[in-house]
């Protein structure tokens, strides 16, 4: 097994999102600070560890976001985006 | 949406589909229904507090009376050892869900066989699938659909007797297998891992605007993607879930 095989998308931080956000955010789309690609949050590369996760763009590999949550407290880092376009009739 | 909240549900019936695959029907008395191809968050929690939380696909279609899902037995996990082989009838499972909008497939009558099927899955992978195909036969839809599964043996295809009497009775939905480590006598079907030349052979072409999922060990699911994308299709034709290592 290598390290990639180990990675998952982010259909399996919707659980997690929905904690969060209102809306469905699997089906938000996301634009890349690095490469500009638009993806929706479930086509971005899902690494977790410990305390949260990370998501990456599939093209180069930019963290477009970060979560954790510590004692009871979100942190999210979304810097590495330079959009997030959430439809609010996709429940 | 309503804030995704934890929910109580019983094990109501448990049934072994293959040696290490086991389906859990679950009564879910807060249910709200849920999409094809959706999953659900399961929780266990031990004792002294201690969690451990891990995504099931629902493997019923919304129109199915119970909530089930399809878990293989991984081998020193933490979880789905648990319920495949601790978790009793009777017995309480805590879950969240549904999650997701992005992997699901809606039967849209409206726009039937506007875009042809194709389903492409590895190991347990094809749980989410088999909900799309149970919809898809509920509501009497009769989009094309191609599914093309891999297994390590014959023994390890999960759904296979439904599957089979699915397509039996259904002109339109074609089922093809691979056998990638252990094949039974006289196997005609494929015998090797998803590749280029068996996809020339299964997917459909761009012309006919197709829709592909394919769902199972996240090395499987690249590859595909990837053999998809070689003979043009689009991303917009490409829907992915990886599950991880698991799976086969
Ligand atoms: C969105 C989503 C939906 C899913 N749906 C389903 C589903 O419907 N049915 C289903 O059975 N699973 C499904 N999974 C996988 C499931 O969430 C768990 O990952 C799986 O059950 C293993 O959990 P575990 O706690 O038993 O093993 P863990 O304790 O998580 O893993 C034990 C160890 O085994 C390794 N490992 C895991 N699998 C393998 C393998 N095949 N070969 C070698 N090493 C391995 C792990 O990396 C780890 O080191 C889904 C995953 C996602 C993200």
């Amino acid at each position: 097994m290598n390290d990639n095989d180990l990675r998952l998308d982010g259909n399996a931080v919707g659980g997690l999102l929905g904690e969060i956000f209102q809306f469905e955010m699997t089906t938000a789309q996301t634009t890349c600070a690095g490469c500009g690609a638009i993806k929706t949050v479930a086509e971005l590369m899902l690494y977790r560890h410990g305390m949260g996760a990370i998501l990456r763009c599939a093209f180069c590999d930019q963290a477009l976001m970060r979560i954790t949550c510590i004692r009871g407290c979100y942190r999210l880092d979304l810097s590495g985006m330079s959009g997030l376009q959430v439809d609010a009739d996709v429940h | 949406m309503s804030q995704l909240k934890w929910q109580f549900t019983t094990l109501v019936e448990a049934k072994w589909e293959t040696p290490t695959v086991k389906t859990l029907v679950l009564d879910a008395p807060a249910w709200t229904g849920h999409k094809a191809g959706q999953h659900v968050d399961i929780r266990l929690t031990a004792e002294d507090g201690y969690q451990a939380q891990r995504s099931y696909s629902i493997a019923s279609a919304p129109d199915d009376k119970n909530l089930s899902l399809t878990v293989e037995r991984i081998e020193d996990g933490e979880v789905s050892p648990y319920l495949t082989d601790v978790l009793q009838t009777g017995e309480r499972l805590e879950l969240r869900g549904p999650i997701g909008g992005y992997f699901v497939w809606n039967s849209d009558q409206k726009k039937n066989n506007s875009q042809p099927l194709l389903l492409i899955a590895g190991g347990s992978g094809f749980v989410p699938l088999m909900a799309m195909i149970r919809h898809r036969a509920n509501v009497g839809d009769n989009t094309p659909t191609r599914v093309l599964y891999s297994a390590r043996s014959d023994e390890e295809i999960i759904n296979r007797e439904e599957l089979e009497e699915l397509a039996s009775k259904d002109s339109a939905l074609e089922i093809i297998y691979t056998l990638t480590r252990k094949q039974p006598k006289h196997w005609k079907g494929y015998h090797r891992r998803i590749d280029r030349q068996m996809i020339g052979e299964v997917a459909w072409t761009m012309k006919d605007n197709p829709l592909a999922f394919i769902c199972g060990p996240t090395a499987l699911v690249e590859s595909a993607a990837n053999l998809l994308q070689e003979i043009e299709y689009k991303s917009e034709n490409i829907k992915t879930e990886r599950f991880g290592p698991t799976g086969g």
